[in-house]
């Protein structure tokens, strides 16, 4: 396995802003999070993926301190912080449902813990000022939470992460309660706001278009395991896994189930009664022939027609066309299975008419069948 | 749209100029009034109401009259003439066994147990609701079972095993013997409304206070208390109106001197001697209702008022 969360650095240096060690979690019987590594640097914005229940949230809470791990150990700035309390880790932390308490104006929401913790008013003041300045909320700081709108809201509490002028900021799903615009807008303000504090920031999100565009790394996580710890541009295109290659991509990548055979001296891929020529094809292991593989090919990594110039050409018939305005979405039969591929949205094609295909095998993947990694 | 020159003509067929299909039925549908729905309806909630209200008519009405009046034998007729000597003897001159001070003992001694009570049980059940909801600990799950479980024991069952504890400790007979006593059986209820309460809030708001820094009491305090006013004043009419029937643990705790209201009323209407004085029972039957009575009515206002207040999602 090339898992990354088995990989464990011996020094815990400060050049980390958090680091979480061998960290086990589990409720009874149920282990959700097993023998977990991470480390983050300072200043980065790592974002955990998953779809829900894949234990994300559970090592942000722990992270938090809203959660007493199993086993294992918590750094924060270099400061073990596995037993201190949640105010005492240097954390802020923004959550899905807002969390506003709804009796407080959004002024008293913001000081609300640097008054528990019985800061001076002048000093609350000026926390308050600053965090209402970068947000942008000047004019709302005398309303309650409910008269405030979704994205309001949310400023708001960000807003109280940002008066406690934390190192660390914990964010749980905070764009999922908002709808499509207005989370679009959201997150292009929180990359904003992490470029002027230059704060680490740790995101968890099942939205793989907020992960691929906030993230320095992405931690795709299942089932309380890290598959792949990466930038977002190798988590895109050299997935660790068929899950991480399943997961990342919206339509999904395309699989072809088939096996390694020599042809001519070469290795080639051959399913259904075609073969492909693997030329161009970055290999982290040696293929073997014989083995049982899934090429793995994204949508937009197939060439159609006119774009195919030169090596091998495949043909295929168009069963459904999805125009999606800036592109269009072609699904194919091809060699007894479905497949999709993304063209440019002013070329149509009716449906039954034959498309010549031409793979790039320099952007595909290639997987073991068996452990389902990246060869 | 030319034929829209008298849009409040709704009723069908009102229309002068017939032009297309646009002309058939548009916007909100009429209602009848006299449905066979409604009748049904409000004939059901006459009944109802009226099954209800008359029994509280008759006890006005005869609590009003004199005794001569009552011997006739109508009692569902107003009185001829409107008396209020009833009420003042209910109130301050019945006998019950050697006091003739009426009903007045009786009420100032279920204050003295009513507001006690009342507030160290809703304290206390409070705290615990909470603690229940956000702070699980160790064996908290079945600490809440046996809560539960405890509101499902008979209360005759623990009346003989309690009176042996109140006497041991000193308090038996007493009206502090009684508070606690109601402090203890409202424990299992209140908690389980204060649990369920606190559990529905958002979780994420218990988390965000402690990311703030905030402690057990803090938060208890300054988040959820304040959220929390509409299952006060739901528990505090719970509390105000079994507190006050209650007959049982009256009668068994408390001495004749200190007897609560509800039991100096059962003693008047009981007592066998002399002429049965229908109009000053029914009066005291009255103002011992009184209390629950007006409980409805000012907090049922008071809860709508704080559904609307509290119940606003963050």
């Amino acid at each position: 396995m090339t898992d990354l969360s088995t990989f464990s650095p011996a020094s815990t240096d400060s050049k980390y802003s958090v680091s979480v060690r061998d960290l086990t979690l589990s409720f009874g019987s149920l282990t959700v999070l097993g023998n977990l590594n991470l480390d983050i640097h300072d200043g980065e914005f790592l974002v955990l993926l998953g779809s829900s229940g894949c234990g994300k949230s559970t090592l942000l809470n722990c992270i938090a301190g809203l959660l007493e791990p199993t086993d294992g150990q918590i750094f924060i700035n270099g400061r073990n912080v596995t037993w201190e309390e949640p105010k005492d880790r240097g954390i802020g932390m923004v959550f899905q449902s807002y969390a506003l308490y709804p009796q407080m104006t959004v002024e008293k929401n913001l000081s609300f813990g640097l008054r528990v913790a019985g800061m001076p008013k002048e000093d609350i003041a000026k926390r308050v000022a600053r965090a209402a300045a970068i947000l942008q909320i000047e004019p709302l700081l005398q309303r309650k939470p409910a008269a405030l709108s979704g994205g309001q809201r949310q400023r708001v509490a960000i807003g109280r992460a940002l008066v406690r002028d934390v190192d660390v900021f914990l964010f749980d799903e905070p764009l999922s309660n908002l709808d499509a615009k207005l989370r679009s807008e959201l997150r292009v303000e929180i990359k904003r706001l992490h470029q002027q504090l230059k704060n680490t920031m740790i995101y968890v999100t099942h939205d793989q278009i907020e992960a691929l565009t906030l993230a320095d790394r992405i931690a795709i996580m299942k089932s309380g395991v890290i598959q792949q710890l990466d930038d977002p541009v190798t988590i895109y295109n050299r997935p660790n896994n068929l899950f991480v290659a399943g997961f990342i991509g919206s339509p999904s990548m395309n699989f072809l189930r088939g096996d390694l055979v020599e042809e001519g001296g070469r290795i080639v891929f051959q399913t259904g009664g075609v073969s492909f020529s693997l030329d161009g094809y970055n290999a982290s292991e040696p293929l073997t022939v014989g083995a049982k593989v899934v090429l793995g090919v994204r949508p937009e990594h197939i060439k159609v027609d006119r774009d195919v110039v030169g090596g091998e050409v495949h043909e295929a018939i168009v069963d459904i066309e999805e125009p999606m305005g800036a592109d269009n979405l072609l699904w194919l039969k091809y060699a007894g299975q479905t497949m999709s591929v993304r063209i440019g949205g002013e070329r149509r094609y009716k449906v039954g008419s034959k498309v010549k295909l031409g793979f790039d095998m320099t952007m595909a993947s290639v997987f073991d069948a068996e452990t389902e990694t990246r060869l | 749209m030319s034929n829209v020159s008298s849009p409040n003509t709704a009723v069908a067929g009102a229309a002068p100029i017939k032009t297309s299909l646009s002309d058939g039925p548009r916007g909100r549908r009429p209602k009848r009034m006299l449905s066979r729905r409604n009748i049904m309806l409000y004939g059901i909630l006459g009944v109802a109401a009226l099954y209800y209200l008359l029994p509280l008519y008759v006890m006005v009405v005869t609590s009003l009259k004199g005794m001569p009046e009552i011997r006739l034998g109508n009692i569902f007729a107003p009185p001829m003439e409107i008396t209020f000597e009833p009420w003042v003897k209910a109130w301050a001159e019945a006998c019950t066994g050697l006091n003739c001070d009426g009903l007045s003992r009786g009420f100032w001694n279920s204050v003295r147990i009513l507001i006690p009570s009342v507030v160290v049980s809703i304290a206390v059940a409070s705290v615990s609701g909470y603690a229940l909801a956000n702070w699980r600990f160790k064996g908290s799950e079945l600490f809440f079972s046996i809560l539960i479980i405890g509101a499902f024991i008979p209360y005759q069952v623990m009346i003989y095993p309690i009176v042996i504890v109140l006497r041991n400790m000193g308090i038996y007979g007493t009206l502090t013997g009684l508070i606690v006593v109601h402090t203890i059986f409202g424990m299992p209820i209140l908690t389980l409304l204060f649990r369920n309460y606190f559990a529905s809030l958002p979780e994420e708001l218990f988390k965000a206070a402690r990311i703030d820094g905030a402690g057990f009491w803090q938060i208890y305090s300054r988040i959820m208390l304040p959220m929390a006013l509409p299952i006060f004043v739901v528990a505090m009419i719970l509390q105000v109106t079994g507190i006050w029937n209650d007959f049982l643990f009256g009668v068994v705790f408390t001495r004749p001197d200190t007897y609560p209201m509800t039991v100096q009323l059962n003693n008047i209407v009981n007592s066998v001697q002399g002429v049965k004085e229908y109009n000053v029972n029914m009066a005291a039957t009255l103002l011992t209702g009184a209390v629950p009575l007006i409980v409805y009515f000012v907090s049922g206002r008071l809860f709508v008022r704080g559904i609307a207040a509290g119940a606003v999602k963050g």
